[in-house]
Protein backbone atom coordinates (compact mmCIF):
# COMPACT_ATOMS: atom_id res chain seq x y z
CA UNK A 1 0.00 0.00 0.00
CA UNK A 2 3.01 2.32 1.06
CA UNK A 3 4.53 1.25 -2.16
CA UNK A 4 1.45 2.24 -4.25
CA UNK A 5 1.37 5.66 -2.99
CA UNK A 6 4.64 6.26 -3.59
CA UNK A 7 4.42 4.70 -7.12
CA UNK A 8 1.43 7.34 -7.53
CA UNK A 9 3.09 10.32 -5.92
CA UNK A 10 5.75 9.72 -8.20
CA UNK A 11 4.34 9.16 -11.30
CA UNK A 12 2.14 12.59 -10.72
CA UNK A 13 5.05 14.45 -9.80
CA UNK A 14 6.64 13.73 -12.82
CA UNK A 15 3.53 14.95 -14.62
CA UNK A 16 3.54 18.42 -13.39
CA UNK A 17 7.37 18.66 -13.72
CA UNK A 18 7.01 17.97 -17.48
CA UNK A 19 3.45 19.99 -18.28
CA UNK A 20 4.79 22.97 -16.26
CA UNK A 21 7.35 22.76 -19.08
CA UNK A 22 4.91 23.33 -21.72
CA UNK A 23 2.68 26.14 -20.01
CA UNK A 24 2.16 27.72 -23.81
CA UNK A 25 0.85 24.33 -25.12
CA UNK A 26 -1.23 23.53 -22.69
CA UNK A 27 -2.80 27.00 -22.66
CA UNK A 28 -3.52 27.03 -26.50
CA UNK A 29 -4.91 23.26 -25.91
CA UNK A 30 -7.24 25.14 -23.16
CA UNK A 31 -8.28 27.80 -25.20
CA UNK A 32 -9.23 25.99 -28.26
CA UNK A 33 -11.05 24.02 -25.73
CA UNK A 34 -13.24 27.11 -23.85
CA UNK A 35 -14.52 27.65 -27.28
CA UNK A 36 -16.94 24.87 -27.14
CA UNK A 37 -18.90 25.97 -23.87
CA UNK A 38 -18.84 29.49 -24.45
CA UNK A 39 -20.43 28.10 -27.65
CA UNK A 40 -23.16 26.57 -25.97
CA UNK A 41 -23.33 29.47 -23.47
CA UNK A 42 -24.19 32.28 -25.91
CA UNK A 43 -26.65 30.20 -27.85
CA UNK A 44 -27.72 29.44 -24.86
CA UNK A 45 -28.45 32.70 -22.79
CA UNK A 46 -29.50 33.82 -26.20
CA UNK A 47 -32.57 31.62 -26.41
CA UNK A 48 -33.07 31.94 -22.22
CA UNK A 49 -33.31 35.82 -22.68
CA UNK A 50 -35.50 35.40 -25.71
CA UNK A 51 -38.18 33.19 -23.80
CA UNK A 52 -38.26 35.58 -21.06
CA UNK A 53 -35.15 35.03 -18.99
CA UNK A 54 -35.06 31.84 -18.45
CA UNK A 55 -35.14 28.15 -20.19
CA UNK A 56 -35.12 24.59 -18.95
CA UNK A 57 -34.65 26.31 -15.59
CA UNK A 58 -31.75 28.29 -16.21
CA UNK A 59 -31.10 31.68 -16.73
CA UNK A 60 -27.98 33.61 -17.94
CA UNK A 61 -26.36 33.46 -15.30
CA UNK A 62 -26.86 30.20 -14.13
CA UNK A 63 -25.91 29.12 -18.07
CA UNK A 64 -22.64 30.78 -17.36
CA UNK A 65 -22.28 29.21 -13.97
CA UNK A 66 -22.84 26.14 -15.84
CA UNK A 67 -20.31 26.42 -19.04
CA UNK A 68 -17.95 27.73 -16.69
CA UNK A 69 -17.79 25.15 -14.50
CA UNK A 70 -17.88 23.00 -17.29
CA UNK A 71 -14.19 23.84 -18.36
CA UNK A 72 -12.81 22.49 -15.91
CA UNK A 73 -14.70 19.12 -15.58
CA UNK A 74 -14.54 18.56 -19.03
CA UNK A 75 -10.44 19.03 -18.80
CA UNK A 76 -11.21 16.47 -15.37
CA UNK A 77 -12.40 14.49 -17.87
CA UNK A 78 -8.95 14.09 -20.26
CA UNK A 79 -7.87 11.04 -19.62
CA UNK A 80 -5.65 8.90 -21.93
CA UNK A 81 -7.21 8.68 -25.11
CA UNK A 82 -8.37 5.52 -26.63
CA UNK A 83 -7.17 6.10 -29.82
CA UNK A 84 -3.75 5.49 -28.18
CA UNK A 85 -4.42 2.30 -27.70
CA UNK A 86 -2.89 1.59 -31.68
CA UNK A 87 0.30 3.51 -30.45
CA UNK A 88 0.71 1.26 -27.47
CA UNK A 89 0.35 -1.72 -29.64
CA UNK A 90 1.83 -1.02 -33.08
CA UNK A 91 4.54 0.64 -31.30
CA UNK A 92 5.37 -2.77 -28.96
CA UNK A 93 4.94 -0.02 -25.78
CA UNK A 94 2.17 -2.53 -24.82
CA UNK A 95 4.93 -5.19 -24.32
CA UNK A 96 7.00 -3.22 -22.48
CA UNK A 97 4.52 -2.53 -19.66
CA UNK A 98 3.16 -6.22 -19.49
CA UNK A 99 6.72 -7.13 -18.18
CA UNK A 100 6.37 -5.08 -15.07
CA UNK A 101 4.93 -6.25 -11.91
CA UNK A 102 1.97 -3.57 -11.50
CA UNK A 103 -1.30 -2.92 -13.88
CA UNK A 104 -0.10 -0.61 -16.86
CA UNK A 105 -2.92 1.38 -15.92
CA UNK A 106 -1.97 2.85 -12.92
CA UNK A 107 0.82 4.90 -14.34
CA UNK A 108 -1.76 6.21 -16.51
CA UNK A 109 -3.76 7.49 -13.93
CA UNK A 110 -0.75 8.91 -11.79
CA UNK A 111 0.28 10.33 -14.96
CA UNK A 112 -2.62 12.16 -15.56
CA UNK A 113 -3.51 12.66 -12.37
CA UNK A 114 -0.58 14.82 -12.03
CA UNK A 115 -1.19 16.99 -14.87
CA UNK A 116 -4.31 17.63 -13.95
CA UNK A 117 -3.06 19.61 -11.05
CA UNK A 118 -1.04 21.61 -13.48
CA UNK A 119 -4.80 22.32 -15.77
CA UNK A 120 -6.06 23.10 -12.34
CA UNK A 121 -3.76 25.99 -11.74
CA UNK A 122 -3.87 27.15 -15.24
CA UNK A 123 -7.62 26.75 -15.23
CA UNK A 124 -7.93 29.39 -12.22
CA UNK A 125 -7.19 32.60 -14.47
CA UNK A 126 -9.12 31.62 -17.42
CA UNK A 127 -12.03 31.12 -14.99
CA UNK A 128 -11.60 34.74 -13.58
CA UNK A 129 -12.05 35.40 -17.26
CA UNK A 130 -14.58 33.77 -18.50
CA UNK A 131 -16.30 35.15 -15.11
CA UNK A 132 -15.62 38.83 -15.83
CA UNK A 133 -17.46 38.35 -19.04
CA UNK A 134 -20.16 36.28 -18.70
CA UNK A 135 -21.05 37.16 -14.88
CA UNK A 136 -22.04 34.01 -13.80
CA UNK A 137 -24.59 33.38 -10.80
CA UNK A 138 -22.64 30.82 -8.66
CA UNK A 139 -23.79 30.97 -4.45
CA UNK A 140 -22.25 27.24 -3.51
CA UNK A 141 -22.68 26.18 -0.08
CA UNK A 142 -19.82 25.10 1.81
CA UNK A 143 -20.82 21.37 1.34
CA UNK A 144 -21.30 21.82 -2.13
CA UNK A 145 -17.70 23.77 -2.49
CA UNK A 146 -16.33 20.14 -0.20
CA UNK A 147 -18.98 17.84 -2.68
CA UNK A 148 -17.40 19.56 -5.99
CA UNK A 149 -13.55 18.99 -4.98
CA UNK A 150 -14.32 15.43 -4.26
CA UNK A 151 -16.75 14.65 -7.53
CA UNK A 152 -14.48 16.17 -9.79
CA UNK A 153 -12.03 13.40 -9.23
CA UNK A 154 -14.66 10.53 -9.41
CA UNK A 155 -15.34 11.90 -12.52
CA UNK A 156 -11.91 11.57 -13.92
CA UNK A 157 -12.18 7.75 -12.64
CA UNK A 158 -15.22 7.36 -14.38
CA UNK A 159 -13.84 8.68 -17.26
CA UNK A 160 -10.41 6.63 -17.09
CA UNK A 161 -12.00 3.38 -16.51
CA UNK A 162 -14.31 4.20 -19.45
CA UNK A 163 -11.87 5.16 -21.86
CA UNK A 164 -9.51 2.40 -20.92
CA UNK A 165 -12.38 -0.22 -21.47
CA UNK A 166 -13.61 1.13 -24.47
CA UNK A 167 -9.83 1.55 -26.16
CA UNK A 168 -9.54 -2.23 -25.36
CA UNK A 169 -11.58 -2.58 -28.34
CA UNK A 170 -8.21 -2.06 -30.19
CA UNK A 171 -7.48 -5.94 -28.66
CA UNK A 172 -10.05 -7.01 -31.37
CA UNK A 173 -10.43 -4.60 -34.42
CA UNK A 174 -8.03 -1.98 -35.88
CA UNK A 175 -10.86 -0.42 -37.01
CA UNK A 176 -11.80 1.58 -34.12
CA UNK A 177 -12.77 5.25 -34.88
CA UNK A 178 -15.93 4.99 -35.90
CA UNK A 179 -16.65 2.93 -32.98
CA UNK A 180 -14.83 5.66 -30.98
CA UNK A 181 -16.73 8.44 -33.00
CA UNK A 182 -20.36 7.12 -32.09
CA UNK A 183 -19.68 6.22 -28.66
CA UNK A 184 -18.37 10.10 -28.39
CA UNK A 185 -21.46 11.42 -30.00
CA UNK A 186 -23.51 9.59 -27.36
CA UNK A 187 -21.33 10.89 -24.71
CA UNK A 188 -21.58 14.33 -25.72
CA UNK A 189 -25.66 14.06 -26.08
CA UNK A 190 -25.90 12.26 -22.50
CA UNK A 191 -23.49 13.27 -20.34
CA UNK A 192 -25.08 17.04 -20.09
CA UNK A 193 -21.78 18.60 -22.09
CA UNK A 194 -23.82 19.72 -24.76
CA UNK A 195 -26.71 21.16 -22.85
CA UNK A 196 -27.49 20.79 -19.00
CA UNK A 197 -29.95 17.18 -19.20
CA UNK A 198 -33.03 19.24 -18.15
CA UNK A 199 -32.84 20.56 -21.84
CA UNK A 200 -33.69 17.58 -23.12
CA UNK A 201 -36.82 15.80 -23.88
CA UNK A 202 -37.95 13.18 -20.27
CA UNK A 203 -36.78 10.10 -22.47
CA UNK A 204 -33.53 11.32 -22.96
CA UNK A 205 -32.86 12.49 -19.00
CA UNK A 206 -34.17 8.88 -18.02
CA UNK A 207 -32.11 7.11 -20.48
CA UNK A 208 -29.48 8.99 -19.02
CA UNK A 209 -29.86 8.77 -15.32
CA UNK A 210 -28.79 4.81 -16.29
CA UNK A 211 -25.55 5.45 -17.75
CA UNK A 212 -22.23 6.44 -16.23
CA UNK A 213 -21.86 9.66 -18.73
CA UNK A 214 -23.50 12.37 -16.42
CA UNK A 215 -22.12 11.00 -13.47
CA UNK A 216 -18.81 11.59 -14.59
CA UNK A 217 -20.02 15.26 -16.33
CA UNK A 218 -22.89 17.10 -15.15
CA UNK A 219 -22.69 15.83 -11.84
CA UNK A 220 -19.81 17.45 -10.46
CA UNK A 221 -21.18 20.64 -12.38
CA UNK A 222 -24.69 20.74 -10.75
CA UNK A 223 -22.76 19.68 -7.44
CA UNK A 224 -21.36 23.47 -7.29
CA UNK A 225 -23.76 25.26 -9.35
CA UNK A 226 -27.57 23.94 -8.48
CA UNK A 227 -29.04 24.34 -5.25
CA UNK A 228 -29.47 20.73 -4.43
CA UNK A 229 -30.07 19.49 -1.27
CA UNK A 230 -27.48 17.57 0.70
CA UNK A 231 -29.01 13.77 0.52
CA UNK A 232 -28.72 14.02 -3.30
CA UNK A 233 -25.36 15.48 -3.36
CA UNK A 234 -23.66 12.48 -1.20
CA UNK A 235 -26.29 10.31 -3.14
CA UNK A 236 -24.42 11.65 -6.03
CA UNK A 237 -21.37 10.60 -4.50
CA UNK A 238 -22.26 7.34 -3.87
CA UNK A 239 -23.62 6.59 -7.86
CA UNK A 240 -20.22 7.89 -8.29
CA UNK A 241 -18.47 5.23 -5.97
CA UNK A 242 -20.99 2.86 -7.55
CA UNK A 243 -19.63 3.38 -11.44
CA UNK A 244 -15.99 3.48 -10.52
CA UNK A 245 -16.05 -0.22 -8.75
CA UNK A 246 -18.63 -1.53 -11.64
CA UNK A 247 -16.51 -0.04 -14.69
CA UNK A 248 -13.38 -1.38 -12.81
CA UNK A 249 -14.37 -4.90 -12.53
CA UNK A 250 -15.61 -4.57 -16.02
CA UNK A 251 -12.51 -3.10 -16.93
CA UNK A 252 -10.12 -6.25 -15.15
CA UNK A 253 -12.10 -8.55 -16.92
CA UNK A 254 -11.96 -7.41 -20.56
CA UNK A 255 -8.38 -6.89 -19.92
CA UNK A 256 -7.46 -10.56 -19.02
CA UNK A 257 -9.27 -11.73 -22.09
CA UNK A 258 -7.91 -9.28 -24.39
CA UNK A 259 -4.57 -9.73 -22.83
CA UNK A 260 -4.72 -13.28 -23.85
CA UNK A 261 -5.95 -12.09 -27.48
CA UNK A 262 -2.69 -9.60 -27.64
CA UNK A 263 0.12 -10.82 -29.99
CA UNK A 264 3.21 -7.99 -29.45
CA UNK A 265 4.59 -5.95 -32.39
CA UNK A 266 7.48 -4.86 -32.16
CA UNK A 267 8.82 -3.31 -29.14
CA UNK B 1 2.49 33.98 -58.21
CA UNK B 2 -1.09 33.43 -60.39
CA UNK B 3 0.56 31.66 -64.02
CA UNK B 4 -0.25 28.00 -65.12
CA UNK B 5 2.31 26.36 -63.59
CA UNK B 6 0.77 27.27 -60.44
CA UNK B 7 -2.14 25.32 -60.99
CA UNK B 8 -0.71 22.07 -62.62
CA UNK B 9 1.66 21.89 -59.99
CA UNK B 10 -1.75 21.66 -57.74
CA UNK B 11 -3.17 19.61 -60.06
CA UNK B 12 -0.59 17.09 -60.27
CA UNK B 13 0.03 16.99 -56.00
CA UNK B 14 -3.87 16.32 -56.22
CA UNK B 15 -4.03 13.62 -58.68
CA UNK B 16 -1.33 12.25 -56.74
CA UNK B 17 -3.02 12.39 -53.21
CA UNK B 18 -5.90 10.99 -54.66
CA UNK B 19 -4.33 8.16 -56.11
CA UNK B 20 -2.79 7.11 -52.74
CA UNK B 21 -6.30 7.31 -50.78
CA UNK B 22 -8.03 5.34 -53.48
CA UNK B 23 -5.75 2.58 -52.28
CA UNK B 24 -7.64 2.29 -48.94
CA UNK B 25 -11.04 2.45 -49.65
CA UNK B 26 -12.34 1.26 -46.70
CA UNK B 27 -11.49 4.81 -45.25
CA UNK B 28 -14.39 5.90 -47.39
CA UNK B 29 -16.76 4.42 -45.04
CA UNK B 30 -15.04 5.01 -42.06
CA UNK B 31 -15.45 8.46 -43.08
CA UNK B 32 -18.88 8.57 -44.42
CA UNK B 33 -20.21 7.13 -41.04
CA UNK B 34 -17.68 9.88 -38.86
CA UNK B 35 -19.44 12.21 -41.15
CA UNK B 36 -22.76 11.13 -40.78
CA UNK B 37 -22.07 10.88 -36.91
CA UNK B 38 -20.95 14.43 -36.83
CA UNK B 39 -24.34 15.43 -39.15
CA UNK B 40 -26.14 13.81 -36.37
CA UNK B 41 -24.99 15.47 -33.55
CA UNK B 42 -25.57 18.74 -35.36
CA UNK B 43 -29.17 17.76 -36.19
CA UNK B 44 -30.11 17.21 -32.42
CA UNK B 45 -28.10 20.55 -31.71
CA UNK B 46 -30.29 22.29 -33.86
CA UNK B 47 -33.45 20.35 -32.75
CA UNK B 48 -32.57 21.20 -28.85
CA UNK B 49 -32.55 25.05 -29.82
CA UNK B 50 -35.79 25.04 -31.98
CA UNK B 51 -37.48 22.42 -29.35
CA UNK B 52 -37.00 25.73 -26.56
CA UNK B 53 -37.22 28.88 -29.22
CA UNK B 54 -38.78 29.84 -33.06
CA UNK B 55 -36.21 31.53 -33.96
CA UNK B 56 -32.35 32.69 -32.89
CA UNK B 57 -31.54 36.56 -33.10
CA UNK B 58 -33.86 36.47 -36.42
CA UNK B 59 -32.59 33.34 -38.13
CA UNK B 60 -35.15 30.89 -38.21
CA UNK B 61 -34.48 26.68 -38.52
CA UNK B 62 -34.34 26.22 -41.99
CA UNK B 63 -31.63 29.50 -42.47
CA UNK B 64 -29.76 27.77 -39.22
CA UNK B 65 -29.57 24.73 -41.57
CA UNK B 66 -28.27 26.58 -44.24
CA UNK B 67 -25.53 27.84 -42.25
CA UNK B 68 -24.80 24.18 -41.00
CA UNK B 69 -24.95 23.15 -44.59
CA UNK B 70 -21.85 25.69 -44.95
CA UNK B 71 -20.50 24.54 -42.06
CA UNK B 72 -19.68 21.57 -42.82
CA UNK B 73 -19.11 21.99 -46.19
CA UNK B 74 -16.49 24.78 -45.54
CA UNK B 75 -15.08 22.77 -42.75
CA UNK B 76 -14.67 19.89 -45.49
CA UNK B 77 -12.30 22.19 -47.97
CA UNK B 78 -10.54 22.98 -45.30
CA UNK B 79 -9.55 19.55 -43.81
CA UNK B 80 -8.77 18.37 -46.98
CA UNK B 81 -6.47 20.67 -48.44
CA UNK B 82 -5.88 24.01 -46.07
CA UNK B 83 -5.08 21.26 -42.61
CA UNK B 84 -3.49 18.52 -43.66
CA UNK B 85 -0.80 20.73 -45.59
CA UNK B 86 0.02 22.95 -42.50
CA UNK B 87 -0.05 19.93 -40.02
CA UNK B 88 2.77 18.85 -42.92
CA UNK B 89 4.34 22.36 -42.68
CA UNK B 90 4.71 22.32 -38.77
CA UNK B 91 6.16 18.54 -38.82
CA UNK B 92 8.99 19.38 -41.41
CA UNK B 93 9.78 22.87 -39.53
CA UNK B 94 10.05 21.09 -36.70
CA UNK B 95 12.32 18.26 -37.91
CA UNK B 96 14.30 20.23 -40.60
CA UNK B 97 12.60 18.14 -43.12
CA UNK B 98 11.66 21.24 -45.03
CA UNK B 99 15.08 21.38 -46.85
CA UNK B 100 13.18 18.75 -49.33
CA UNK B 101 10.41 21.58 -50.39
CA UNK B 102 12.70 24.86 -50.45
CA UNK B 103 15.31 22.99 -52.53
CA UNK B 104 12.15 22.48 -55.36
CA UNK B 105 12.44 25.28 -58.61
CA UNK B 106 9.12 26.46 -57.45
CA UNK B 107 7.49 29.16 -55.58
CA UNK B 108 8.20 27.40 -51.67
CA UNK B 109 4.86 28.79 -50.69
CA UNK B 110 2.83 27.12 -53.58
CA UNK B 111 4.88 24.01 -52.77
CA UNK B 112 4.13 23.80 -48.93
CA UNK B 113 -0.03 24.45 -49.43
CA UNK B 114 -0.42 22.05 -52.55
CA UNK B 115 1.51 19.50 -51.06
CA UNK B 116 -1.16 17.20 -49.36
CA UNK B 117 -4.46 15.92 -50.36
CA UNK B 118 -7.23 13.83 -48.42
CA UNK B 119 -9.70 13.08 -51.01
CA UNK B 120 -12.10 10.95 -48.77
CA UNK B 121 -12.53 14.53 -46.54
CA UNK B 122 -14.75 15.44 -50.08
CA UNK B 123 -17.68 13.49 -48.43
CA UNK B 124 -17.95 16.17 -45.74
CA UNK B 125 -18.09 18.77 -48.77
CA UNK B 126 -21.10 16.57 -50.72
CA UNK B 127 -22.66 16.22 -47.39
CA UNK B 128 -22.50 19.89 -46.77
CA UNK B 129 -24.14 20.51 -50.29
CA UNK B 130 -26.93 18.05 -49.48
CA UNK B 131 -27.39 19.23 -46.01
CA UNK B 132 -27.21 22.86 -47.78
CA UNK B 133 -30.38 22.07 -50.60
CA UNK B 134 -32.29 20.36 -48.50
CA UNK B 135 -32.28 24.24 -46.29
CA UNK B 136 -32.76 25.88 -49.49
CA UNK B 137 -35.59 23.75 -50.18
CA UNK B 138 -37.25 24.20 -47.39
CA UNK B 139 -36.87 27.76 -47.36
CA UNK B 140 -38.64 27.61 -50.76
CA UNK B 141 -35.35 29.58 -51.77
CA UNK B 142 -35.65 29.60 -55.85
CA UNK B 143 -32.05 30.32 -56.56
CA UNK B 144 -30.73 32.51 -58.96
CA UNK B 145 -27.91 32.63 -61.00
CA UNK B 146 -26.30 36.15 -59.32
CA UNK B 147 -26.83 34.77 -56.02
CA UNK B 148 -25.54 31.07 -56.80
CA UNK B 149 -22.35 33.72 -57.98
CA UNK B 150 -22.32 35.03 -55.13
CA UNK B 151 -21.96 32.39 -52.58
CA UNK B 152 -19.31 30.75 -54.52
CA UNK B 153 -17.62 33.93 -54.58
CA UNK B 154 -18.00 34.26 -50.80
CA UNK B 155 -17.21 30.71 -50.55
CA UNK B 156 -13.90 30.91 -52.06
CA UNK B 157 -13.01 34.33 -50.83
CA UNK B 158 -13.99 32.80 -47.23
CA UNK B 159 -11.87 29.72 -47.91
CA UNK B 160 -9.07 31.93 -48.94
CA UNK B 161 -8.81 33.72 -45.69
CA UNK B 162 -8.87 30.74 -43.89
CA UNK B 163 -5.69 29.66 -45.38
CA UNK B 164 -4.16 33.41 -45.07
CA UNK B 165 -4.85 32.82 -41.37
CA UNK B 166 -3.43 29.30 -41.11
CA UNK B 167 -0.34 30.22 -43.22
CA UNK B 168 0.11 32.56 -40.89
CA UNK B 169 -0.15 30.35 -37.78
CA UNK B 170 1.83 27.95 -39.19
CA UNK B 171 4.40 30.32 -39.74
CA UNK B 172 4.86 31.46 -36.78
CA UNK B 173 6.45 27.55 -35.88
CA UNK B 174 9.69 29.08 -37.60
CA UNK B 175 9.94 31.21 -34.51
CA UNK B 176 7.85 29.23 -31.69
CA UNK B 177 8.42 25.21 -33.17
CA UNK B 178 6.26 23.75 -30.66
CA UNK B 179 3.13 24.77 -31.82
CA UNK B 180 1.16 21.46 -32.32
CA UNK B 181 -1.89 22.64 -30.30
CA UNK B 182 -2.65 24.87 -32.58
CA UNK B 183 -4.96 22.75 -35.00
CA UNK B 184 -6.80 22.08 -31.80
CA UNK B 185 -7.08 26.04 -30.84
CA UNK B 186 -8.06 26.50 -34.66
CA UNK B 187 -10.57 23.25 -34.72
CA UNK B 188 -12.45 25.00 -31.44
CA UNK B 189 -12.57 28.45 -32.52
CA UNK B 190 -13.89 27.19 -36.21
CA UNK B 191 -16.95 25.12 -34.50
CA UNK B 192 -17.77 28.91 -33.56
CA UNK B 193 -19.21 29.31 -37.73
CA UNK B 194 -21.45 26.40 -36.61
CA UNK B 195 -24.08 29.41 -35.60
CA UNK B 196 -24.20 33.00 -37.64
CA UNK B 197 -21.93 35.02 -35.61
CA UNK B 198 -24.23 37.68 -35.20
CA UNK B 199 -25.43 35.60 -32.29
CA UNK B 200 -21.87 36.53 -30.23
CA UNK B 201 -21.00 39.09 -28.11
CA UNK B 202 -19.73 41.82 -30.07
CA UNK B 203 -16.45 41.71 -28.82
CA UNK B 204 -16.46 37.92 -29.61
CA UNK B 205 -17.90 38.86 -33.30
CA UNK B 206 -15.18 41.15 -34.02
CA UNK B 207 -12.64 38.36 -33.07
CA UNK B 208 -14.80 35.77 -35.27
CA UNK B 209 -14.80 38.23 -38.05
CA UNK B 210 -11.05 40.02 -38.61
CA UNK B 211 -9.04 37.92 -35.90
CA UNK B 212 -10.14 34.10 -37.11
CA UNK B 213 -12.15 34.74 -40.48
CA UNK B 214 -15.15 32.56 -39.51
CA UNK B 215 -17.59 35.26 -40.40
CA UNK B 216 -16.67 35.28 -43.91
CA UNK B 217 -15.64 31.42 -44.22
CA UNK B 218 -19.42 30.27 -43.11
CA UNK B 219 -21.80 32.84 -42.34
CA UNK B 220 -21.51 35.19 -45.34
CA UNK B 221 -22.01 32.53 -47.60
CA UNK B 222 -24.76 31.43 -45.77
CA UNK B 223 -26.09 35.17 -45.96
CA UNK B 224 -25.55 35.05 -49.84
CA UNK B 225 -28.13 32.42 -50.47
CA UNK B 226 -30.45 33.33 -47.26
CA UNK B 227 -30.78 37.02 -49.24
CA UNK B 228 -29.07 38.78 -46.40
CA UNK B 229 -25.80 39.68 -48.41
CA UNK B 230 -24.86 43.58 -49.44
CA UNK B 231 -22.68 44.14 -52.45
CA UNK B 232 -20.55 45.89 -49.88
CA UNK B 233 -20.36 42.76 -47.70
CA UNK B 234 -18.88 41.07 -51.03
CA UNK B 235 -16.73 43.88 -51.43
CA UNK B 236 -15.13 44.24 -47.99
CA UNK B 237 -14.16 40.51 -47.62
CA UNK B 238 -12.55 40.74 -51.11
CA UNK B 239 -11.11 43.56 -49.52
CA UNK B 240 -10.22 41.36 -46.28
CA UNK B 241 -8.65 38.28 -48.61
CA UNK B 242 -6.62 40.28 -50.30
CA UNK B 243 -5.30 41.78 -47.53
CA UNK B 244 -4.64 38.61 -45.46
CA UNK B 245 -3.33 36.89 -48.30
CA UNK B 246 -0.32 39.69 -48.92
CA UNK B 247 -0.03 39.49 -45.11
CA UNK B 248 0.18 35.91 -45.01
CA UNK B 249 2.87 35.89 -47.67
CA UNK B 250 4.98 38.40 -45.87
CA UNK B 251 4.64 36.24 -42.42
CA UNK B 252 5.64 33.60 -44.11
CA UNK B 253 8.96 34.80 -46.26
CA UNK B 254 9.95 36.16 -42.62
CA UNK B 255 9.14 32.89 -41.23
CA UNK B 256 11.16 31.47 -43.72
CA UNK B 257 14.47 33.60 -43.29
CA UNK B 258 14.27 32.51 -39.68
CA UNK B 259 14.31 29.05 -40.74
CA UNK B 260 17.35 26.96 -40.61
CA UNK B 261 17.70 22.98 -42.08
CA UNK B 262 18.61 20.53 -39.50
CA UNK B 263 18.64 17.36 -41.83
CA UNK B 264 20.77 17.70 -44.69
Amino acid sequence: MKDMLRYYLTGMKIAVIEQFQYPAANYFYMIGMIAEPVIYLVVWSTIAQAQGGAVGGYTPGQFAAYYIVWTLVRNMNIVFTPYGWEFLIRQGQLSASLLRPLHPIHGFISYFAGWKVVVIVLWLPLAAFLSLVFKPELHPTLLQVAVFAVAIWGAYLIRTMLSWLLGMVSFWTTRVSAIFELYFALELLLSGRLVPLSLMPLWVQQLAAYLPFKWAFQFPIEALVSPIPPAQLVAGLGMQVFWIVFSTLVMQVVWRIGVRRFTAVGG
Amino acid sequence: MMNMSLFRLAFIYFRVGALNELQYRVNFFVQLLQSFIALGVGLVGLGLVFSHTTDLNGWSRPELLAVMGVHILMGGLISAIIQPNMQRLLDDVREGTLDYALTKPEDAQVVVSVREFRLWRFVDVVMGLIVLSAALFQLQVRLGVWQALAFVTALLLGWAMIYAFWLMLTSTAFWFIRVDQLVNLFEGVYAAGRWPVSVYPDWLRTGLTFLVPVAFAVTVPAEALTGRLTGQTLLGAAALAAVLLLLARWVWSRGLRAYSGASA
